[in-house]
């Protein structure tokens, strides 16, 4: 039998040198008694095993997981922790490697367990300290159920830089003058102040926050339970208001309506109406087709009265829906590049779509855009017949097939109908190409290329088209 | 007044706003400096629980309640014959610096009625952001209502000083938000979360972009005030959810207020339904089901049992799922398991044959998770699955969330 006597409760360091010898003596979990400080052992006072020369530098690799586990689990006040973390090591080191990613196995199960316990703990105490003030010094007392004081400060540390302030415990206590952490052993609760100026603020907010017709108290207890209570300085307020809270929401439900207040109108005479004005003369507000439903709004088209060239898109992608402007989104600035390889500056153009709102479905976190159906493309004819009558282009580029069926009221075969300028009824000419999200979803680089080679090509020709006099 | 009258009607009338979350933001601490207090570390700490069961993370307070507008389902409205008061931004700083020494919140939920106009009561709002980071430091969290349309510049600052930004939808249609609350204008409302998503995703792109809301937006709506049902309050979450990319879509059991309208009728509020609607919720964020398969042909999500095990029980010919062999996609869909246990089966099954007690060592509820899978034990007489009375057998007693107080 060999005992192991640590340092103290939570000597991680020394379990770790004296873990690492046992292992190379080969010494059996059960033939190890572990104790911390003056405890006395189970058998007397075993001698330390003599390690051989030979094996005493013999390195040994554990995964950093389990130091990291058995850091956690030093905290815990089971006097088997110990034991328990020694037991796994021997296991990890005598062929079961990956262990721990065995969490149903009854050990690594316990020490799971346990370290969850710590995890609660700190948590626990990084919520439920309450400082209370006196001449400039912050102090709280507070019971952790294990040993978690130095692991729980640096949290403290950092969030109250500017304090000085104290934690006082049962077992340790700790300081923070602004630049360092101390440590000093356990103290006791008449150190701290039995008061503080904004607790009566704190129980008033407390009290005016709860919602008396929500009563769930099983959910209040399970996250704030009993034991915290005593040093809580808002949980005398509890019993008081449960007790009166049926009461307050039956009164609330009874005298259910009131009639409004007299002066109501007073302070929001001084207020102009505050509704934004109606934008683009009621885009904004057009129902003619559901899809205005599922969007964030309508997108008018932009560019100067009179430009020569008009460019007409399909409809609002994700992105132009966001931010109501037509072309921002990827094909939009791939338009921008062929445009100006083209000779074209954009903002000399009349840029708009077929389609004002976006066409979607909701798929997992993305929203996949829906062709618009000849139904919708008719009912925004209306708008797009409105922006030419207004823009009077020279030449429309009808950028896809919805915008060619929106202005020329049939079917259209982009790929046969391109790059040649076509009569309108209204005796307007436009011509027709294909969309840039075409280009977008080429896979091949090579006829990506291509195809962006010939819709240059095309936009050449709008813009000689356009510019003749 | 005094101050702390004020703190009762101010924190009073912000008690119908479910948020209080202070997770999701960037890191900031106040080590190694010398003026600075506070910190966010990802994680939000709840520091105290009132007995409605809600966490109590931040100081949530409406910096005044008057309003101009008069929305039939809120306290604050013109109409309404509450008591008013008004913070001044200064007594906001030091009641958030004084509760935030004494370790009571984790930061400041700021929201307010609207007075003048929307930008005015905006700048007033980010004004108060504004001197808790630049006057005296703070690095706790900030949480901000935004004010639907108000001016891009406004945005942009309060999205700087702000950790998150949020813009209540109030109402899951537009019709029920143009009846209750006829000054609010949905088409804003989207226009406004459209705006932040971009923002929030440009800030994202690339560090040299100024600060905007690292902790993300998020919305809340009132459950029960119309006649929505929760098929339509499903898919619109589910819209705001890919369209702006919320973080949260927070739902709020409609609540009687005092002093209520004669338009809405008085009663309990629609707790339990609350609650279904977050599992709902959870259901198409993290285990992959979409919203039109959780909800059953009425429109309505069970009361008894959670939506999950509605599912598999009309589902029934989906399982048993065998716990080794099964893929991620299929395991989430077993009732009783979440993502932590199903990514802890997958790591476990690579190494041994899962039975029971290891489903048990995962603390699930066997009798719930059984009916559903198969395991390494031999299987002993006929599988539960066929049994009539299965939903019987499954479904909670009642009185295990708080039921209303009175029916």
């Amino acid at each position: 039998m060999h005992a192991v006597e640590l340092a103290h409760p939570v000597d991680f360091e020394g379990w770790r040198a004296a873990a690492r010898r046992m292992v190379l003596a080969d010494a059996r979990p059960e033939a190890v008694d572990w104790r911390v400080g003056a405890q006395a052992g189970l058998f007397g006072d075993a001698a330390a095993p003599v390690v051989p020369e030979a094996v005493r530098n013999r390195a040994f690799t554990v995964p950093k997981d389990f130091l990291e586990l058995a850091e956690t689990v030093v905290c815990h006040r089971d006097p088997a922790r110990f034991a328990l973390l020694y037991g796994l090591l021997w296991r990890l080191t005598h062929g079961d490697p990956k262990l721990l990613e065995v969490v149903s196995d009854r050990d690594v199960h316990r020490a799971e367990a346990m370290a969850r316990a710590i995890r609660r703990d700190i948590h626990k105490m990084h919520a439920f300290v309450r400082f209370r003030e006196r001449e400039g010094h912050y102090l709280a007392w507070f019971e952790p159920d294990h040993f978690i004081v130095e692991r729980a400060a640096p949290f403290f540390a950092r969030r109250f830089a500017n304090m000085d302030w104290s934690i006082l415990t049962p077992d340790r206590s700790v300081h923070w003058d602004g630049e360092t952490l101390h440590f000093t052993p356990g103290a006791s609760r008449a150190e701290v102040p039995d008061e503080d100026a904004l607790e009566d603020y704190w129980r008033s907010y407390y009290a005016s926050i709860f919602n008396p017709a929500r009563l769930k108290i099983a959910a209040m207890q399970s996250e704030m339970p009993r034991k915290y209570w005593h040093n809580l300085p808002e949980a005398r307020l509890i019993a008081p208001l449960i007790r009166d809270a049926g009461r307050r929401a039956a009164a609330m439900v009874e005298s259910g309506v009131t009639l409004p207040a007299p002066k109501s109108g007073r302070w929001a005479e001084a207020v102009p109406d505050v509704r934004a004005p109606e934008p683009e003369g009621g885009l904004q507000a057009c129902r003619r087709c559901t899809l205005w439903r599922n969007a964030t709004q309508a997108v008018p088209g932009e560019g100067p009265m009179g430009a020569r060239l008009m460019l007409v898109g399909e409809q609002p992608g994700d992105q132009e829906d966001l931010a109501g402007r037509a072309f921002v989104g990827p094909a939009g600035q791939l338009l921008d590049r062929a445009l100006a390889e083209a000779g074209i500056v954009r903002s000399d153009c009349y840029v708009t779509n077929a389609v004002k709102h976006f066409k979607f479905t909701p798929r997992g976190k993305r929203r996949i855009h829906q062709k618009p159906d000849a139904g919708e493309v008719e009912h925004c004819r209306w708008w797009l017949a409105e922006e030419v009558a207004a823009v009077r282009p020279r030449l429309i580029v009808a950028l896809g097939a919805t915008a060619g069926r929106a202005l020329l009221r049939r079917e259209v075969a982009v790929q046969r109908e391109r790059g040649a300028v076509l009569r309108l009824e209204e005796g307007r000419s436009m011509l027709l190409t294909v969309h840039p999200s075409y280009l977008l979803r080429l896979p091949d680089p090579a006829a990506k290329r291509a195809e962006y080679d010939r819709f240059v090509t095309d936009l050449r020709l709008a813009t000689s088209f356009a510019m003749t006099p | 007044m005094e101050l702390r009258e004020k703190l009762e009607i101010l924190a009073d009338a912000a008690k119908y706003d479910a948020s209080c979350a202070s997770s999701g933001s960037d890191r900031k601490s106040s080590a190694g400096t010398k003026d600075g207090i506070g910190s966010t570390e990802g994680m939000g700490i709840c520091h105290a629980y009132a007995p409605d069961g809600r966490c109590i993370s931040l100081l949530k307070i409406l910096l005044t309640n008057f309003c101009v507008y008069d929305c039939l389902y809120c306290v604050n409205r013109r109409s309404s014959n509450v008591r008013r008061a008004r913070f001044t931004p200064e007594e906001v700083v030091r009641l958030t610096l004084g509760f935030y020494r004494r370790n009571y919140i984790e930061g400041l939920f700021l929201s307010s009625g609207i007075i003048q106009s929307p930008d005015y009561t905006m700048e007033q709002l980010v004004r108060v952001a504004k001197m808790l980071r630049e006057d005296h430091g703070f690095r706790g969290y900030i949480h901000l209502k935004t004010i639907p349309d108000a001016s891009p510049e406004l945005l942009a600052e309060a999205g700087l000083y702000a950790d998150r930004l949020s813009i209540n939808i109030e109402l899951p249609s537009e019709p029920s938000l143009d009846r209750l609350a006829p000054e609010k204008d949905a088409g804003a409302i989207r226009r406004s979360m459209g705006r932040l998503r971009l923002r929030i995703e440009e800030a994202k792109s690339s560090p040299r972009e100024p600060r905007f809301a690292p902790g993300g937006q998020s919305t809340q709506m009132i459950v029960g005030a119309d006649g929505t049902d929760d098929r339509g309050i499903l898919a619109t979450s589910d819209r705001l959810y890919t369209g702006y990319r919320l973080r949260r879509v927070y739902y709020s059991a409609f609540s009687p207020i005092p002093d209520g309208s004669s338009s809405l009728p008085p009663g309990a509020p629609p707790l339990v339904r609350e609650h279904r609607l977050y599992q709902a919720d959870w259901l198409m964020r993290f285990y992959g089901f979409d919203a039109g398969e959780i909800v059953p042909d009425g429109g309505l999500l069970d009361l008894e049992i959670d939506p999950k095990l509605a599912w598999a029980l009309v589902n029934r010919h989906r399982f048993p799922v065998d716990v080794n062999k099964a893929d991620r996609e299929s395991l989430l869909r077993v009732p009783g398991m979440g993502v932590r246990t199903v990514d802890r089966l997958l790591s476990i099954r690579r190494h041994k044959a899962v039975r029971l007690e290891d489903l048990g060592r995962l603390r699930v509820q066997i009798a719930k998770v059984a009916p559903f899978v198969t395991t390494a034990d031999p299987q002993v007489g006929r599988s539960l699955l066929d049994r009539i009375d299965l939903r019987q057998r499954l479904a909670p007693r009642p009185a295990q969330l708080a039921l209303p107080l009175f029916a």
